[in-house]
């Protein structure tokens, strides 16, 4: 199958016609590709890093508040979409692999799949979204101390709250759903600002894939000239990386 | 001309005709007269080109900004405030400020002779991103059109500083406009460091090493870490204060528990930091003047180069100086101020090495160079006073007063725009082909040092008298040092004004420079003024250090010695100085 893959889709140049007039040779050319992505993830770290540093101050500063903001997240929404995520970049790792050996046809499969991962994470999200905001826990003027009734939630809200009872012992405010502290908005603030920040990085990547995939169509990749596909991948590595941390950090730190 | 022909046989593959005879210059196909359209300008990837398009944009700013510093002078003259109110004034200083540290400081000296630069001094043919560097021109004019918006609506009146929670919660005029123009500018800054990095990582022509670099090149690498590094902060702490402004949550807001200095510490470990960006590459063209204008090996080259790489590092430790009296504790303020004596170290290397380069050299005392002994002067003036403040009991008194403002003026204004001006003209044969006049150059300079003087001296004085920084009135028996101060912006202008009409004139009527007017070392001199498209015609290869002036003085001081590639050593004769 690989062979017949190869032949109908054999690279149709060498890399030479993708080398750009200030480079000597394909190696200067990768190698200053590679180096530039790895650079500018630097500065995403230390982006993300201003939020994550921000973060630990107060809830180092307001453990409760922090806590009750944590417990009143879908913690299993958080963790379904930690599997998504990191699912969505084992196919972009294929996608990279067959980049390299020049499959251009694989290239657009694997990069589908993880487009459409992606797409669910942030399908998944909008859901959150919306479960947090219909309990008022968007911070400003909608904020709510008084969460809502539990006959008044959604139907969603209330299957995934017996979920959550059947799963775990740390069950946010169990039954009588307790009075929120006003300081819990300064949680529910970094939460959306983290997240979305972190949505947008994902909507820019499937930007990119999108484009990785029109080039891909077109043939373009090959054993000899690959770097797009690369450095594009690193940047997903990143973004997963991120919600790596932002899973735990948001949703996981509820112990007392 | 103190050459031998028979001794160095003339070998040019770079330029047909010989250098400084007349006309020849602008004929030979170059980077300004291979195309002519405004869209081949605006679409261009050359960062010789881009490096002209920020020339521009920066120039337009800084008189921007100069006209706010112009208006704010003149409301300084008598102690009730001349011209403008209290809000009005507030709003001046923040568009000075704003623009003159993000529109023009910042990408001064790097975006413009960096971009222009960089690639001819390591034998390049572009940078490693020439698209890239583009797309950071467009974000820089996408974000100064931000700015031009936010100052014909009325501006803002934070301060540069933006401090919560002022800036979130109580001004109620443009922060968001001025937030997103600075935050778009921060990743043309992003950009633009990254783009040098990489550039210099990787596209270092055959035979130039790490310490056959110049050190313009140094302190251009660790400016760029410096961009690339601390930028990210800024973005995110504005983008929580434009969040918090435009939706009133409380993340720097104590009501909800949050906290302004917070805010501080986040903007400092940016903004101290930034201060760096804006000096260091002064400090890399001054390492060349000297050395050039001298005609002697720099003092100390590892130790200039690396002295850059330490100011960048220490650099991001000392932030908390500017907090000294925002309730931080004694511990944490005695390790900053601590800290912030240890970049004193470095920054006084450079001075010494630079002193030491001209003791016994052959001085010449050419613009670019009186440019540069200003720039040491008023640099170590700048830096002394810095040690001042950095001292924890000083700044309890000084903090806010004008001893700050002369301080940090000293630094960036007789520091950066000394060397800015310094580079300008050094590089100006190189860029246009042409000689500005000498006269009204060295002129200039004198005009700007002295008007530079009488604007801020006085102001160390006012400032050690009490007068505080950002207020629109003052006692009565602080004006003769107000008036000192506006009489010597005055002079200040008129010196900033004369370039604009010298530099213009030498386009047309100045004498053709010659490849290589100042007789210097380094690749950017080897090729044609101005440069071809690409730079070199053969990719050089090189041979020697940087600064190997006293190997040329070997040679009857005429010629270096570069082989181009792979080929047999091929020597390209130095052009003679116009004075000749």
């Amino acid at each position: 199958m690989s062979a017949t893959a190869t032949n109908i889709h054999s690279p149709p140049n060498s890399g030479d016609a993708h080398l750009q007039h200030q480079f000597k040779n394909a190696d200067q050319q990768r190698e200053s590709a590679t180096l530039g992505m790895w650079l500018f993830l630097g500065t995403e770290v230390l982006f993300f890093g201003g939020l994550f540093v921000s973060y630990a101050i107060y809830r180092v500063r307001w453990p409760d508040d922090f806590r009750e903001g944590s417990l009143d997240l879908k913690w299993y929404l958080g963790g379904l979409n930690t599997a998504i995520l990191l699912l969505s970049s084992f196919f972009m790792a294929l996608g990279v692999r067959a980049s390299q050996q020049g499959d251009n046809r694989r290239v657009i499969r694997h990069l589908l799949a993880t487009i459409a991962l992606a797409v669910a994470f942030l399908g998944v999200k909008g859901m959150e979204y919306y479960l947090e905001y219909d309990e008022g826990l968007v911070p400003g003027e909608s904020f709510r101390l008084q969460p809502p009734p539990r006959s008044s939630e959604s139907a969603l809200t209330r299957g995934m709250g017996s979920f959550e009872r059947w799963t775990g012992k740390y069950v946010p405010n169990a039954d009588e759903h307790g009075q929120r502290t006003r300081r819990e908005q300064l949680f529910m603030c970094f939460y959306f600002i983290m997240t979305a920040i972190h949505a947008t990085h994902m909507l820019i990547g499937i930007g990119l894939m999108t484009w990785l995939m029109m080039l891909a169509r077109r043939r373009a990749f090959s054993a000899a000239w690959h770097n797009p596909v690369e450095v594009v991948g690193l940047y997903w590595h990143f973004v997963d990386t991120v919600w790596v941390f932002l899973f735990p950090v948001l949703y996981l730190l509820r112990n007392p | 001309m103190g050459m031998n022909p028979a001794l160095n046989p003339i070998v040019s593959p770079i330029t047909p005709a010989p250098p400084g005879s007349e006309g020849a210059v602008a004929r030979h196909p170059n980077y300004l007269n291979v195309k002519h359209t405004v869209r081949s300008w605006l679409l261009t990837t050359d960062h010789k080109r881009i490096g002209i398009l920020y020339l521009f944009s920066i120039t337009l700013f800084f008189f921007i900004g100069g006209g706010a510093a112009t208006l704010i002078r003149l409301n300084l003259l008598t102690p009730s405030g001349l011209i403008v109110d209290g809000a009005d004034y507030n709003k001046l200083f923040t568009i000075h400020g704003v623009v003159m540290v993000w529109f023009f400081l910042i990408p001064s000296i790097p975006a413009t002779m960096g971009n222009f630069v960089i690639p001819l001094m390591i034998g390049a043919k572009d940078l490693a991103f020439p698209k890239i560097n583009l797309l950071s021109w467009y974000l820089f004019v996408f974000s100064g059109i931000f700015a031009f918006i936010m100052i014909t609506l009325g501006g803002a009146d934070t301060g540069w500083t933006f401090y919560t929670p002022y800036s979130t919660a109580f001004s109620n005029n443009y922060v968001t406009l001025t937030v997103c123009a600075v935050f778009i500018n921060g990743f043309s800054s992003i950009l633009t460091g990254l783009n040098f990095i990489v550039t210099v990582h990787k596209m270092r022509c055959p035979g130039m090493t790490w310490f056959r670099m110049p050190l313009f090149l140094w302190s251009l690498y660790a400016t760029s870490v410096v961009m690339v590094l601390a930028t990210p902060i800024l973005a995110i702490t504005l983008l929580l204060v434009g969040i918090e402004h435009i939706f009133g949550v409380g993340i720097f807001d104590p009501k909800l528990g949050g906290d302004p200095i917070l805010f501080q510490h986040m903007f400092w470990f940016y903004s101290h930091p930034a201060v760096y960006i804006m000096v260091l590459p002064g400090m890399g063209v001054v390492s060349e003047l000297v050395t050039c204008f001298s005609r002697k090996r720099i003092f100390g080259y590892e130790f200039i180069a690396f002295s850059s790489v330490a100011i960048a590092l220490v650099g991001f430790l000392v932030w908390a100086h500017h907090m000294f009296v925002a309730g931080i504790s004694v511990y944490s303020a005695s390790v900053f101020s601590l800290l912030s004596f240890i970049v004193a170290i470095p920054s006084s290397v450079k001075v010494f090495d630079w002193t030491a380069t001209m003791y016994k050299g052959s001085v010449k005392l050419d613009t670019p160079m009186l440019c540069a002994l200003g720039f040491i002067g008023l640099f170590t003036l700048g830096g002394l006073t810095g040690v001042m403040l950095a001292t924890l009991g000083m700044d309890v008194h000084m903090h806010d007063t004008y001893f700050v403002i002369a301080h940090f003026h000293y630094i960036m204004v007789g520091g950066t725009v000394m060397a800015y001006f310094g580079g300008l003209h050094y590089w100006w044969p190189k860029a246009t082909g042409r000689m500005y006049s000498e006269v009204w150059g060295r002129v200039t300079v004198c005009i700007i040092f002295l008007g530079f003087n009488l604007t801020f001296f006085p102001q160390f004085i006012l400032g050690y008298l009490g007068m505080p920084r950002r207020y629109h009135s003052y006692p009565p028996e602080f004006q003769v040092y107000n008036v000192l101060s506006t009489a010597g912006a005055s002079i200040l202008a008129v010196g900033y004004l004369l370039p604009f009409a010298y530099l213009p004139w030498s386009l047309r009527w100045g004498k053709p420079a010659g490849n290589n007017p100042w007789r210097a070392t380094g690749l950017e001199w080897q090729t044609a003024s101005p440069p071809p498209e690409h730079n070199f015609e053969v990719t050089p290869v090189v041979t020697e250090e940087a600064y190997a002036y006293h190997l040329r003085k070997a040679q009857n001081g005429a010629s270096i010695a570069v082989t181009s590639a792979g080929v047999a050593p091929v020597t390209v004769v130095i052009g003679p100085t116009p004075e000749n």
